[in-house]
């Protein structure tokens, strides 16, 4: 009983942190999951699975060096007209976005 | 040894010490064989469409998210297509990767020439268009492309074999289209049309090897250029649809591979619209729109023309129609998950696969009676290619 009661103390310390760590990029733990998967499927769709390239540029960190998480946002929210990238606004949340922003800038995709 | 060559190993009599693994003496042909990609695991499937089971699974072949697959003109090779420029020859039978080499950076698909001896690919990176023999993979041509305003070569789309040894493509980024005549391997012969309209995002040549055309994002319409008389240069056609009205956000680029032709109509997937146009195959004019469930990414026909099923764009992927080209009417609309990626039919017509990525299944339907009759657990499905296709123009 001890060792059941400690391992859910365990349990619940480590859910909340990786609640705290998500809720600090403003999005659930399952939203980026969902978002993750996303990316690499159906932003994967033009920028290739691996995000790098295909009828969209490569997403790399390295390829997005001179553009901010605010830049990258803005592309993402609006579009590019008279580009096939097109705008995410209407199915994407201003967090979703900011989150996508920033793991494009932040993590390697492979 | 995987499950594949011990079933199809008995092929080789003459290696009878290999025949313990398999139900010996059943010899098999590879007319009812297909391949599924695995687009997340650089996997493919090989399965066959007599009783409805996978045969085997093949791993290795890299980035294969928005492969295809053309085939030998003996059914037995399938040459995949992979995004990171992978270029990988199989063996059907064998259930073997015969050869691979990585041709590019990145890639987007491939064609074979009418006589099944030189395997075309079309790049991104760099772009241009590769071209190998089909026996051993080595390189025999390149064909590059000019620099486009961001000095990067503009990349090729929409890449078909054509009769009269012939490969035409599109160039997305200057807007043209080329055709190579490769009677001289050593010095293949380019025409160019340029200014053919902004943005050519795929291509397609009907049936009869006849009519080339390219669908343009940039604007509205689509280029027609007929092959019988190059020199009378390239038709706009279909340059008023969608005209006047605002054109929503492409969420996928739709393809314009497995033209659906049914007597004097013919189907294609319109841009930015939730509507299959409807187009005279005489004049090519359009003569109706049919309004479905979202954009349609694959309109496909059945082989006898009866039917065109459709699948959507993210994020209503997860939805199926099928248009009556008799009416012209929807006939069936089904939801089957999210991540319907295509669909393939038998070769007469029968049934059709259709993979669905979300679900890690293939689901196999019947035509007539839209029953489900197997489902298949595949990782991540999308392409699926019959073999049937090895004599088909353009596939
Ligand atoms: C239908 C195709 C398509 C889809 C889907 C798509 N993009 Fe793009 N994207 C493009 C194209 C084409 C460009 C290049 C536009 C240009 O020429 O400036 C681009 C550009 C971008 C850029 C700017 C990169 C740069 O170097 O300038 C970012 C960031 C981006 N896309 C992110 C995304 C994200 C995130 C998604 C998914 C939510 C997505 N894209 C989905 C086609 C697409």
């Amino acid at each position: 009983m001890p060792r059941f009661f400690s391992q859910l103390v365990f349990g619940i310390c480590v859910i909340t942190a990786v609640l705290i760590n998500t809720a600090q990029a403003g999005v659930s733990e399952q939203r980026a999951k969902e978002l993750t998967y996303l990316l690499h499927q159906d932003c994967g769709a033009c920028h290739g699975m691996t995000l790098k390239g295909g009828l969209g540029p490569p997403l790399l960190p390295q390829n997005l060096i001179n553009m901010s998480v605010a830049d990258i946002s803005a592309v993402i929210t609006y579009g590019r007209v008279g580009t096939p990238m097109p705008p995410w606004k209407a199915i994407l949340t201003d967090n979703d976005i900011h989150w996508l922003s920033k793991t494009l800038k932040a993590e390697s995709n492979e | 040894m995987n499950n594949c060559q011990r079933l199809l190993i008995s092929t080789l009599l003459f290696l009878p010490s290999l025949m313990i693994f398999a139900d010996c003496g059943t010899l098999r042909g590879t007319g009812d064989l297909l391949l599924i990609i695995e687009r997340m695991t650089g996997s493919v499937v090989i399965a066959e469409t007599t009783n409805n089971t996978k045969l085997c699974q093949l791993t290795g072949l890299g980035d294969l998210s928005h492969a295809s697959v053309v085939y030998s003109r003996d059914q037995r090779y399938a040459f995949v297509f992979g995004r990171d420029g992978g270029l990988t020859k199989i063996d059907m039978l064998l259930g073997q990767i015969n050869k691979r080499i990585i041709q590019s950076g990145n890639a987007i698909g491939g064609a074979i020439s009418q006589d099944g001896s030189l395997v075309a690919v079309s790049n991104y990176t760099p772009g241009g268009v590769n071209i190998f023999s089909s026996e051993t993979l080595e390189l025999v041509a390149k064909i590059p492309t000019p620099k486009s305003s961001k000095s990067k070569k503009s990349r090729v789309v929409g890449l078909t074999d054509a009769p009269d040894k012939r490969f035409v493509f599109s160039l997305f980024d200057t807007g043209e289209i080329w055709i190579a005549n490769m009677s001289n391997l050593k010095k293949p012969e380019i025409t160019k049309f340029t200014g053919i309209g902004k943005q050519p995002y795929d291509g397609l040549i009907t049936p009869d090897g006849r009519h080339y055309i390219a669908g343009l994002f940039g604007e509205d319409g689509l280029a027609l250029l007929d092959l019988w008389h190059p020199e009378k240069g390239i038709k706009r056609i279909l340059g008023n649809y969608g005209k006047g009205q605002k054109k929503l956000p492409v969420y996928k680029m739709p393809h314009l591979e497995g033209w659906a032709i049914a007597g004097n109509h013919a189907f294609l997937p319109a841009v930015g619209q939730h509507k299959v146009m409807v187009v005279n195959r005489n004049d090519w004019t359009q003569e109706k729109a049919i309004n479905v469930h979202s954009q349609p990414v694959f309109a496909i026909g059945r082989p006898d023309g009866r039917q065109v099923w459709v699948n959507f764009a993210f994020p209503d992927n997860d939805t199926i129609q099928v248009i009556d080209t008799d009416t012209l009417t929807i006939v069936k609309t089904m939801t089957l998950g999210k991540g319907i990626l295509h669909m393939e039919f038998t070769p007469r017509g029968e049934q059709v696969w259709i993979s669905v990525r979300d679900k890690d299944q293939v689901v196999i339907f019947d035509t007539q009676s839209f029953k489900s009759v197997n489902t298949l657990n595949v990782i991540k499905p999308s392409g699926i290619f019959n073999t049937s296709r090895a004599h088909k123009i353009g596939l």
